[in-house]
């Protein structure tokens, strides 16, 4: 039976995870290859590194870290943060990732799903969409969630899925950071919508919560950031309490 | 003897994620091994091994190959006349069937008797991705995998015409092989370069070979 996946994410600036994991002691708590290798031995599924930096030399230290990674890590990879272009989506793949995510580009010119997708295969393009909710629907922001697109996101998620999107990670921002778990609505509807695969992402803060946004949301992946660096909860908890309650999890 | 393992970089897929798996596993098991990725056919005379990655749609795959001036020929070679011991991995796999009806008809190498098919999507989502189990339908073969899970990503599978190149199948809508085996030639379906351990066991079975 296929599993639900558990992803940790990991921000990185300038080579250095900003936001990690901050209870053991790594020999470099900084290097987000011990990162990585940690959570890879701990139960990940995946990994995701969101790169945040802003400058091209920046950039480039990024694809230096996930050369590294490749040869410590032998789970899927995903990069995300700043991929704008066909180049952009190759350097990463040849570096080591195995997937790349899009955001804002995509936003900007949509065709670039569908030459990306063409080009590597669906499976490597996941389509990452920030959405706030707006009145009755949620719209989908751009630029790390800092402008309103005026796109309501269902009609978003479809048009995605028919460029040729592999997966998607869905952002809800309304719960970022704030712990009180998922929004399941927004998961539970997307999940209608969607062919392929949905990543959840937002609002984790206790155990139960994977639960909801595997059970009731009926995404196909959890990613969570801040409980796990902070060893709140740590992966194979959650991962037995979801065993436990019958969702099939790789243990 | 030193092991010269060769990658075969037609264009497809995450050569390096592949190459690190095998320097890895080659490590772990310490076997002195060479692990080259190449584009060049004659690169085939003196491998010990070959491995044959593949992603994204097996018409392009195969027209990756074909591209490359006397390739496909060096591989038939490898394969038939030298019956060295050959990995494909997802559609490098199933670049190994007689015929693909992904889009269209597309002729394979037919190394393996059978055909690549869509899996069914009825209550399923395609692509099958993420970590799924496997079950060992055949222990003689060489490749002792594990019975764990391991990391798919794929619409379409390989029916295979004979159930004894079979060595493990997988279950998603319907029970399809996940490791299959003819001879001197070894596939899997998931990507055990991805499949943390339990992965790298089956690239050390192969590089033992």
């Amino acid at each position: 039976m296929l599993k639900k996946r558990i992803i940790p994410c990991l921000d990185v600036k300038d080579g250095r995870v900003v936001k990690g994991i901050n209870f053991i002691d790594l020999v470099d708590a900084g290097d987000p290859v011990e990162q990585a290798k940690f959570y890879s031995e701990n139960g990940a599924d995946e990994i995701c590194f969101l790169d945040i930096s802003a400058s091209l030399e920046e950039r480039d230290t990024m694809l230096s870290v996930l050369k590294k990674t490749a040869q410590e890590v032998f789970i899927p990879l995903t990069v995300g943060g700043g991929i704008k272009s066909i180049k952009n989506i190759k350097d990463s793949l040849m570096a080591g990732a195995d997937k790349v995510s899009i955001n804002s580009a995509a936003i900007k010119n949509p065709e670039i799903i569908k030459n990306a997708s063409e080009h590597f295969g669906s499976q490597c393009i996941v389509v990452a969409i920030d959405v706030k909710k707006t009145g009755s629907s949620w719209m989908v922001h751009s630029h790390g969630g800092t402008i309103n697109t005026n796109i309501e996101a269902f009609s978003w998620l479809e048009k995605v899925q028919n460029l040729g999107a592999g997966e998607i990670l869905l952002t809800s921002m309304d719960r970022d950071g704030t712990k009180i778990g998922f929004d399941l609505d927004l998961l539970r509807e997307s999940s209608k919508i969607l062919d392929i695969p949905l990543i959840a992402s937002g609002g984790v803060g206790k155990i139960d919560h994977f639960f909801e946004g595997a059970h009731i949301g009926q995404a196909d992946a959890l990613l969570a950031a801040s409980v796990f660096h902070f060893n709140e909860i740590s992966i194979m908890q959650v991962k037995e309490f979801l065993k436990k309650n019958n969702i099939e999890v790789r243990l | 003897m030193k092991k010269k393992i060769t990658i075969v970089d037609y264009g497809s897929g995450n050569l390096l994620s592949a190459q690190q798996s095998f320097i890895k596993a080659s490590n772990l098991s310490n076997i002195d091994a060479e692990i080259q990725i190449s584009n060049d056919p004659t690169k085939l005379d003196n491998s010990t091994h070959v491995v044959l990655p593949g992603q994204g749609a097996f018409k392009t795959c195969m027209e990756g190959i074909k591209k490359i001036p006397g390739m496909q020929d060096r591989l038939c070679e490898f394969v038939k006349i030298k019956q060295r011991p050959f990995f494909g991995i997802c559609v490098g796999m199933q670049l190994f069937a007689d015929n693909s009806e992904e889009n269209g008809n597309h002729q394979g190498f037919g190394w393996i008797g059978g055909t690549i098919k869509k899996l069914p999507s009825l209550e399923t989502k395609l692509p099958h991705m993420g970590w799924n189990n496997i079950k060992v339908v055949n222990a003689n073969s060489p490749i002792k995998p594990e019975e764990n899970d391991y990391y798919f990503v794929h619409s379409y599978f390989f029916d295979c015409a004979n159930r004894e190149n079979v060595v493990a199948e997988t279950k998603y809508g319907i029970n399809f092989p996940s490791i299959v085996n003819k001879e001197n030639v070894y596939g899997c379906q998931f990507h055990p370069e991805k499949s943390s351990a339990q992965g790298l066991n089956i690239i050390k079975n192969f590089i033992n070979l």
